[in-house]
């Protein structure tokens, strides 16, 4: 009788992490650190506490399963103070794409109230713009190959190549912490994407962070490592919460759970 | 059956993460059907709980009703939050008679970390704001961020005691939609203050 209980019970919890988004399998492990962001003065270096992180980009499919649990996400109700006109613009209608649009492709169009939601509804939450860019400094072999030249040559190959959202999520290979497609297919939100201080309006504001737009970090950079990230950083800076745009998806993270 | 129940409890249990959520919502629209919907555009969607410098908990909800002038400071900032604060002190000062006690002008913490609802207390003592039409409140880091997102504000910590922040204060009308957004420091308020009687003068 007990045993069989135990196995009841683990059948229960199974069914759950089914449920709430195979937690640990589609997700990988980062292990924190220590690193310079692009923004960063000399001596701020910034801590990244260990995560798990999605190993894809959120797909079209998965936006579609979101929108058919919670209905109020769907474009015909979604509330406009969280999303604008173009929320889930390349959809035929709530719950269905455009026959033009693939179930593989990451979502785009969605905004970051949209995001934030999905994430926490998966019990997870958006990377900050620290943890995003500490993974993004990685490729195949090197936790942070910012230094090299290949890395920044293929980042800024891909920022001019057109229509990238629509191809599908993990055709590129594994970077070293064993995530997929940071660079290559879409932008993706961030929780504190507004902690980017480059906008107009910000001239006008204690501005601290002017080492972000100042004549040092972009335009005298000496290699190309900080153009890309400073492209990212400016993208970040210009959009608001509501926004929905054609190349920008996101992708979930996790904090590691206390034992 | 002992066996069946703790099961069902634990599906249960796994679903109220996100299920939360839902009911909330369902909530929101209930009670809003009740006495008049809340708009798409409005604040009084939010969900979030914030407290106030007397450690009452309320919903933005609650704050229907009144036109809000809002801007988002932290207590602890030497630089532009005093301007900042002086700059509602001279909104409030210079609304007609008309608008008494149809205004609010509340101050949102970024820091919350820091902005305690017994320090907000003494900084509202202080600047004597402790009274109508004056508030303080703070909320989660999450809540706090995403109501920064609705106000379009911008903020970074730089250190424990330091942000960098966008000065920005927001007028919104008695629905809770956004009508007015007065953007730097020390600017002139006249447009601001002319929003305010209008958002007023339409309730």
């Amino acid at each position: 009788m007990l045993k069989k209980t135990y196995i009841l019970l683990c059948m229960a919890f199974l069914l759950q992490l089914t449920a709430f988004g195979q937690v640990t399998t589609n997700m990988v492990h980062i292990r924190g650190g220590s690193y310079i962001p692009l923004y960063g003065r000399d001596s701020s270096m910034v801590e990244v506490d260990d995560f798990l992180m999605d190993k894809l980009p959120v797909t079209n499919r998965q936006y579609v399963d979101f929108v058919k649990q919670y209905p109020e996400w769907q474009r015909s109700k979604v509330k406009g103070l969280f999303a604008d006109q173009m929320y889930l613009r390349n959809w035929k209608n709530d719950t269905l794409l455009e026959d033009t649009e693939h179930l593989k492709s990451p979502i785009t169009y969605v905004s970051w109230f949209a995001a934030s939601k999905y994430c926490e509804c998966q019990g997870k939450r958006l990377p900050t713009v620290d943890e995003w860019e500490y993974v993004a400094m990685a490729d195949e072999e090197l936790a942070d190959a910012r230094v090299k030249k290949t890395y920044n040559e293929k980042i800024l190959s891909w920022y001019e190549a057109p229509k990238t959202s629509t191809y599908e999520v993990g055709r590129n290979p594994e970077n070293f912490w064993g995530v997929k497609d940071l660079h290559d297919l879409v932008w993706e939100w961030t929780s504190d994407f507004n902690s980017i201080l480059i906008t107009g309006e910000s001239r006008k504001d204690v501005d601290k962070d002017s080492s972000l737009f100042c004549g040092s970090a972009a335009v005298g950079v000496t290699d190309l490592m900080n153009y890309a990230a400073f492209m990212r950083y400016a993208f970040r800076g210009s959009i608001t919460a509501r926004y929905s745009i054609k190349n920008l998806g996101f992708r979930c993270v996790q904090d590691v759970p206390v034992e | 059956m002992k066996t069946y129940i703790i099961i069902v409890a634990i599906l249960v249990l796994g679903l109220v993460s996100c299920k939360q959520n839902n009911t909330a919502v369902a909530e929101a629209t209930e009670t809003s059907n009740e006495s008049e919907t809340i708009s798409d555009m409005s604040i009084y969607n939010l969900p979030s709980t914030w407290t106030n410098q007397n450690g009452k908990d309320i919903q933005l909800k609650d704050l229907k009703g009144d036109v809000l002038v809002m801007v988002m400071i932290y207590t602890t900032c030497k630089a532009a939050c005093p301007r900042l604060v002086a700059d509602m002190r001279n909104i409030e000062k210079r609304l007609p008679e008309s608008t008494s006690g149809k205004v609010k002008m509340i101050f949102v913490s970024i820091d919350p970390e820091t902005d305690t609802p017994e320090r907000l207390k003494v900084f509202a003592q202080e600047n004597f704001m402790d009274q109508e039409p004056w508030t303080f409140l703070r909320s989660t880091e999450e809540n706090t961020r995403e109501f920064a997102a609705v106000l379009a504000v911008k903020y970074k910590e730089i250190s424990p005691m330091d942000f960098s922040h966008s000065n920005i204060i927001s007028v919104f009308n008695d629905a809770g939609e956004l009508v007015f957004q007065q953007e730097g420091l020390g600017v002139n308020s006249d447009a601001t203050i002319q929003n305010i009687e209008k958002a007023v003068s339409e309730m």
